[in-house]
């Protein structure tokens, strides 16, 4: 089947299913099971034995299917088995639970029904969205946990750690992570601040900070073909078609492979992530200087402030808070960079990242054990962000 | 600002000439490979993409017709072309007709040839070999030349890379697969998303406050975690490789900020619309249905234009949950990647094929950009 016709039906299947998904099950909930009326004890009688099928039965008896054929019987003495048993008994109780919350015994009256209802239909709304995230996003954590454990011998321990710990690539990417950590988020605010500063006095300031912006939109690996061109070598003897090289030679110098310089080339792949990066800066920063209260402006230049003490003593400290953001996003961005290395150097000549030793690991050396260590060192270098995220989201709430 | 106390600042044209100094340096690259997506590998190689722009010399060699088409004229031997072959390429500086001495001749010189008769070459091109014997040999003559060429652009490479059936590396099926891709990966999280981020701003229930704190702490976890579990997955529930298990791990992975982003713009709609609404009896799903998702088409357009570029410009879950050994799914990051290792040095592919998967996500960008900057305000700033 081709692809597109494949991509169609899915859509169409996706979109109805969960269109289909929403609606009918609210339409029973509303309609069959919990009306906004009241239900005699016959009526109820009915719904109950039928609820006790559909919600309870038919679901329980999935579980232990499922129970079987992937955890199997044979293994219930083990760790293991007796983990997943205990979870599949907590789920059946609790299927038992709802059933019974769901489907009272005895007549009912309709405010009964209505407010029953209500607690169901947020699990309801909720329900595709909780599946998703916790298969795709949170069972994945706890899961490369397990795998980074798992030794080569079959053990459980820290095997994996000691091993990754004792090679050399695995400290260059560390040290090249730090790098960029410092210098991408610390370039790409300060561009993204004086972009902003600058654009926001000017008349053709949004097509300039559009024009910057751009390469948000541009893929990674674009992105990289982009700046392979300028970085592109040719030997001494032939005109350069790279600018650098172009502009180096003009100066006196040889040509130089800057992908291949030590040290030097990591700064090379840095300034391509800066160069996309900048302009979500640019943005953020430039709509918090529009939220800086003109007073506090005016009242510097009536005490006789110039433009630069304007900015950095009277405008920065009051966006502190909005720069630390953006320094905090790109830092997440920075943390998992992947592409571009994946795509200039491949890790090569000194330029390893931790995602890049990642893949390495899981995809070419087919190693997931130190593959799956390297993921919870990311993972670990991304939780005081994550913590911090949650506690403010808590305190905004309150 | 400065306008505010009445006189204006002296750095205005500093402020000027600064802006455009950045807006040319970040508009630089992308230009540089634009306009080598526009000429020919000759040119490329001769020079840089920002003397395109004007004439250029270029050292060329040709051979001349072979001594099997010579003709008798006039009792002479004669053998007759145009070096440029009906293209032009601009004007003949000098020539020469050995490696040695390129630039021995100018235009107009008759020249003596070492296995006998006499060559000219014209300014126009045109050259004309005589000889009161016949031209022996199989191979026709060497030319070599200095031309100096016009500016000149072509869209033979976006036509080669895009149309031409005998091309194997013809980024057309690259971009049908990412499209593919990305279609259903944009629609079904926000579908999804919507309904969930409907729960969390707008119903009470136990536990609310806890998932919005998870959502939030899942925004941040890195998909790198999510490969190989989820690769094991795949292939244990039988998906293996392909389309369905990209979409899903694109919907799982853009699930985060799509609740988040219209949870939190969600949450902004005027209470009394939904209050009246409920009041007039109205149940959840039509509320939602009628009036909460027709109100919310700004943040739904936000995440649509961000999860739409990070699909369409992803490498990573395309690598991983995609493309199989057999390549037929490949997407256009993946095969410019490729080519990178294959071709390093054909700047003309490169440059046409970057340029292709490209195209579609500026567009969207310049199309749709004020909802783009809408949401990254939503998705950053506390």
């Amino acid at each position: 089947m081709h692809p597109a016709l494949q991509g169609l039906i899915t859509i169409i299947i996706g979109v109805g299913g969960c269109v289909g998904y929403f609606f009918f099950s609210n339409y029973l909930l509303d309609k069959f099971l919990l009306p906004a009326r009241a239900m005699t004890a016959e009526q109820t009688a009915l719904r109950r034995s039928l609820g006790t099928i559909f919600l309870f039965a038919v679901p329980a008896l999935l579980v232990l299917a499922l129970y079987v054929t992937a955890i199997g019987v044979g293994s219930i003495a083990s760790a293991g088995g007796m983990f997943w048993l205990l979870v599949a008994v907590g789920l059946i109780f609790g299927l038992w639970r709802l059933k019974d919350f769901v489907f009272a015994s005895g007549p009912t009256t309709a405010g009964h029904n209505i407010s029953h209802a209500n607690m169901i239909r947020p699990w309801l709304f909720l329900a595709p969205a909780i599946l998703a995230l916790g298969l795709y996003l949170t069972y994945p954590v706890f899961e490369t946990l397990r795998l980074s454990l798992v030794q080569r011998n079959g053990g459980v321990g820290f095997g994996n750690y000691t091993f990754m710990f004792g090679e050399q690539k695995f400290w260059e990417a560390m040290r090249n992570n730090m790098l960029w950590l410092i210098v991408v988020p610390a370039m790409s605010t300060v561009f993204g601040l004086l972009a902003a500063q600058l654009t926001d006095r000017i008349s053709w300031g949004s097509i300039a900070k559009m024009m910057i912006f751009m390469p948000m939109a541009i893929s990674m690996v674009g992105a990289s073909v982009i700046w392979k061109l300028i970085y592109e070598s040719r030997p001494v003897d032939v005109e350069q078609i790279g600018i650098l090289n172009a502009v180096w030679v003009a100066m006196g110098g040889e040509p130089q492979q800057w992908l291949t310089l030590p040290v030097w080339n990591n700064f090379f792949l840095m300034i391509v992530l800066v160069w996309i990066q900048t302009g979500f800066a640019m943005v953020i920063l430039s709509a918090a200087l529009r939220g800086i209260p003109e007073e506090t402006v005016e009242a510097a230049i009536v005490d006789g402030a110039n433009p630069f003490q304007i900015f950095f003593k009277i405008k920065v400290p009051q966006i502190m808070p909005t720069i630390v953001v953006v320094w905090t996003t790109i830092t997440l961005v920075v943390l998992k960079v992947f592409d571009i290395v994946f795509t200039m150097t491949n890790g090569q000549w000194g330029t390893q990242v931790l995602a890049n030793y990642m893949y390495d690991k899981l995809f070419r050396a087919n190693d997931w054990g130190t593959g799956s260590a390297a993921a919870m060192i990311i993972m670990l270098l991304v939780t005081p962000i994550l913590v911090w995220n949650v506690r403010n989201a808590r305190k905004e709430m309150r | 600002m400065d306008n505010i106390a009445g006189h204006k600042s002296s750095l205005t044209w500093a402020v000027h000439l600064s802006v455009a100094f950045l807006v040319i340096l970040w508009l630089f690259p992308t230009v540089g490979l634009f306009v080598s997506s526009f000429r020919t590998a000759d040119q490329i190689s001769s020079s840089g993409w920002w003397k395109a722009l004007f004439p250029t010399e270029q050292n060329l060699v040709i051979r001349g017709a072979s001594p099997t088409d010579q003709a008798q004229i006039d009792g002479l031997y004669v053998i007759e072309g145009n070096i440029f072959d009906g293209r032009a390429i601009g004007d003949i500086a000098h020539w020469g007709t050995s490696s040695r001495e390129i630039d021995a001749y100018k235009p107009g010189d008759v020249v003596e040839l070492n296995k006998g008769g006499t060559i000219t070459l014209g300014e126009d091109g045109t050259y004309r070999m005589e000889n009161t014997e016949e031209f022996s040999g199989s191979r026709g003559q060497r030319i070599f030349f200095t031309a100096t060429t016009a500016p000149e652009f072509t869209t033979a490479n976006y036509e080669f890379m895009l149309f031409d059936p005998q091309n194997s590396e013809g980024m057309s099926k690259a971009f049908f697969s990412t499209l593919t891709v990305t279609i259903p990966a944009t629609i079904i999280p926000i579908l999804i998303a919507a309904f969930a981020a409907y729960a969390l701003a707008w119903m009470e229930f136990p536990g609310r406050a806890l998932l919005i704190a998870c959502v939030v702490g899942l925004l941040v976890v890195p998909l790198q975690l999510a490969l190989i579990p989820l690769l094991k997955f795949h292939n244990n529930i039988g998906i293996g490789k392909g389309y369905l298990g990209v979409w899903m791990a694109h919907t799982g992975f853009g699930l985060p900020l799509a609740i988040y982003l219209l949870r939190n713009y969600m949450v902004g709609l005027p209470r009394d619309i939904i209050e009246n609404a409920k009041v007039d009896g109205a149940t959840d799903f039509q509320i939602f249905v009628k009036i909460i998702l027709p109100l919310s088409f700004p943040a739904l357009a936000s995440f649509a234009i961000f999860q739409f570029l990070w699909t369409w410009n992803d490498l990573l879950v395309a690598m991983v949950f995609l493309i199989d050994s057999s390549g037929e799914t490949t997407v256009m990051t993946k095969q410019i990647v490729e080519m990178l290792g294959t071709r390093g040095g054909d700047w003309e592919i490169l440059a046409t094929a970057a340029f292709i998967s490209m195209a579609v996500p500026i567009g969207v960008f310049f199309a749709m950009q004020r909802y783009l900057v809408r949401g990254l305000l939503a998705g950053s700033v506390k």
